[in-house]
């Protein structure tokens, strides 16, 4: 262990030489900044699945490695909604998972952002037409602050989504409910 | 008489369906069937439904060949299996709840997938689904009693990033009695999407049944469709096939590593296997264009080459991943405080691996030896080199120690592919309908065991009726037997160790 320790710290952090370290470094200090500057303080998460293939999961996993190090942009994944700011939902919504995803949108407390996450997320995606899924996605069940596609976006876009949720100059939905 | 023998003799092969053999049997020879896999003769491979028929399939001991036997429902009955024999209780329930069949004798008949939440019931009966009226019905758990015993309930929205499922503990102190699991959460329906699909629509389909195997899915349901249609695809697209597969075990695998190790509180491992992981996630989006390689296998072929660059990004990768696992390996083996919780935790006994077919790093941590690509060998794993590790403590620790083994024979694996890779070959294969109908079966290793899929086209190629069977079918209910007698805390280790899917199983 020791040796493996001691590499740490003898090589350069792979958050610095990443492939996208460019664009992740400016997309750190403007999200750093603005979350900051609007919540005071980091943005905490709490992450949905609501009936996604686990796909998405598997990118929002890879935020916390040490390429993306979601944390040092002041991001955060949280074990209870009741400690959230943004509620990250991934999946179809399917109606085995509604009454659940509504249950865990109404222990959040406001203010509160929902993200959408994933082409299922977004009502549409190969699962939309079945009679197990949800008509429209998450935004059928509960307002949705923001969107972000892909099958499954890669971490970068989500990390980009999350900035993008930050410099919206409307206020979070749940403030407005 | 031997099982197999008697299917043969009793039953009446369906010639359409490829290449293994199905045969439709009376109920004497299915309860004969039913009874050779409660005897522990031969391994339930699955179960399912179709439109007034139940569908088995079984691989006899010693038999290179599984066997599908399909009994005819003629008044929406048929003789549960699971009477007989526990791992099919959880299928019938499933069959139940979407086809309105009913196992006659079923000692569980509670709903499975069925959450009493759509708006229709039996979507899949062959007279249509029906209207739903009543509101759901709440859940009968099974009860533990006994002095001081108490319940927890957990989920199906979890702490982690993970997904969704719910969990009841009967708990007296710290000390699991009974664990029940309760599944469909992420019920999708897919096995309805499937149903007239277009065979690009249904690969897409495939594709996502589990997104964590989604090349295992697609390989799986593209040898189905071949199989069934007679087509041979170019040597080029069937090692590329393969690749895929093995890059997929090894982002998997290393995953899997780090964190169970994280959830032993040991986030230094989750640290250095999320690096290796990610590395193999970006070459392989280099290579082929989707970090999970979606939608990267099609029926005919492969949808992408492999440009040539993509080879040495590759054998840089696998020197890379050589160069640091040695020492992870290392760090897991001599770290007191992980073995600590690893070893002795969450014992999956290697009858019950046995009895319930348990594929993967789950049935080999427990002794049983079984991997489709040595037992069923599909090419090219039938001309390549490598070991199906296998060990018998079946504990938390084995199971790391399975997917330790298997990344190395994985490296090896890769190694040997892109030194046999043909330089050139068609990508893709023409494929369409046979004018008739036709059916095939398919099973491929994926990372967590054995995915099964069984279609049928009509004669224009559409999908008529496709089954897929995610190895977590057999796997689920293990781990409720594993955790028993542990302590409440040491689940999300166990549950980490078996990293069951849940998508996947839930479909
Ligand atoms: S968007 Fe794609 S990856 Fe995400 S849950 Fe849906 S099918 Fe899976």
């Amino acid at each position: 262990m020791r040796k493996l320790l001691f590499q740490g710290l003898a090589k350069p952090p792979l958050t610095e030489a990443g492939p996208t370290d460019g664009e992740i470094a400016a997309l750190a200090a403007e999200l750093d900044h603005l979350a900051r500057s609007r919540l005071g303080r980091s943005l905490a998460i709490r992450e949905v699945d609501a009936g996604s293939c686990n796909g998405c999961e598997l990118e929002i996993n890879a935020l916390g490695n040490a390429f993306y190090d979601l944390e040092r942009f002041g991001l955060r994944f949280v074990a209870s909604p009741r400690h959230a700011d943004v509620l990250l939902v991934t999946g179809p919504v399917t109606h085995n998972m509604r009454e659940a995803l509504l249950r865990t949108y109404d222990a959040t407390p406001n203010p509160k952002w929902v993200v959408a996450a994933g082409t299922c997320a977004l009502g549409e995606g190969v699962f939309a037409e079945s009679y197990a899924c949800q008509k429209g996605g998450v935004s059928a069940v509960i307002a949705v602050d923001l969107y972000i596609p892909g099958c499954p976006p890669t971490p970068t876009d989500l990390l980009k989504g999350l900035l993008a949720l930050i410099t919206k100059n409307t206020g979070p939905s749940g403030q407005v409910r | 008489m031997p099982t197999y023998a008697a299917i043969f003799v009793q039953g009446q092969r369906i010639t359409m369906h490829r290449p293994f053999a199905r045969i439709v049997v009376d109920e004497e020879t299915w309860l004969t069937v039913a009874t050779a896999l409660a005897g522990g003769q031969a391994v339930l491979l699955g179960l399912w439904g179709d439109a007034q028929a139940v569908h088995m399939a079984m691989l006899e001991d010693g038999a290179n060949e599984p066997v599908v036997t399909t009994f005819m429902c003629a008044d929406g009955r048929f003789p549960s299996v699971g009477r007989l024999h526990a791992p099919a209780i959880r299928p019938e329930r499933a069959i139940h709840d979407l086809f309105g069949l009913d196992p006659m004798g079923l000692p569980d008949e509670r709903p499975w997938l069925d959450h009493g939440r759509w708006d229709i019931g039996h979507p899949l009966a062959a007279s249509g689904p029906s209207a739903r009226a009543s509101e759901p019905a709440a859940y009968p758990f099974l009860v533990a009693e006994g002095d001081g015993v108490h319940q927890i309930p957990v989920g199906p929205v979890h702490a982690g990033i993970i997904e969704p499922g719910h969990f009841r503990f009967n708990a007296a102190g710290e000390t699991v009695v009974r664990l029940e699991e309760r599944l469909g959460y992420t019920h999708k329906g897919i096995e309805s999407l499937m149903a007239g699909a277009s065979l690009d629509q249904a690969a897409r389909l495939a594709g996502r049944t589990s997104g964590d195997s989604t090349v295992a899915y697609a390989y799986a349901f593209a040898l189905a469709v071949e199989a069934a249609l007679g087509i041979e695809i170019s040597a080029r697209a069937i090692y590329l096939r393969a690749l895929m597969a093995e890059l997929e075990r090894l982002a998997n695998h290393l995953g899997d590593i780090g964190a169970i190790c994280n959830d032993a509180a040991f986030a230094l491992m989750l640290a250095h296997c999320g690096v290796l992981r990610e590395r193999v996630l970006r070459v392989a989006a280099k290579a082929f264009g989707h970090r999970l390689m979606m939608d990267c296998i099609i029926p005919g072929g492969v949808s992408v080459d492999l440009a040539p660059a993509g080879v040495s990004d590759i054998r840089h990768l696998l020197a890379t991943i050589r160069g640091v696992f040695p020492a992870l390996v290392e760090l897991y083996d001599e770290t007191a405080s992980l073995q600590d919780r690893t070893v002795g935790t969450g014992i999956v006994p290697p009858s019950l691996a046995r009895q319930f077919g348990a594929g993967g790093y789950i049935g080999r941590a427990s002794g049983r030896a079984f991997d489709t690509r040595r037992h069923l060998a599909y090419p090219p794993y039938d001309t390549l080199t490598f070991d199906v590790p296998v060990l018998n403590e079946g504990d938390v620790n084995a199971r790391v120690w399975i997917r330790i083994r298997e990344v190395e024979q994985s490296l090896s694996l890769i190694d040997q592919i892109l030194d046999r890779l043909p330089a050139d070959g068609l990508l893709r294969t023409e494929v369409g309908g046979a004018g008739e109908r036709r059916e095939g079966l398919a099973l491929v290793e994926g990372f967590r065991g054995d995915v099964l899929v069984s279609v049928r086209l009509s004669g224009e190629g559409s999908i008529e009726r496709c089954h897929l069977r995610d190895p977590s079918w057999f796997q689920w209910p293990l781990l409720e037997a594993a955790i028993k007698g542990n302590i409440v805390a040491d689940f999300p280790l166990c549950n980490k160790s078996f990293n069951c899917s849940y998508s996947g199983h839930d479909l």
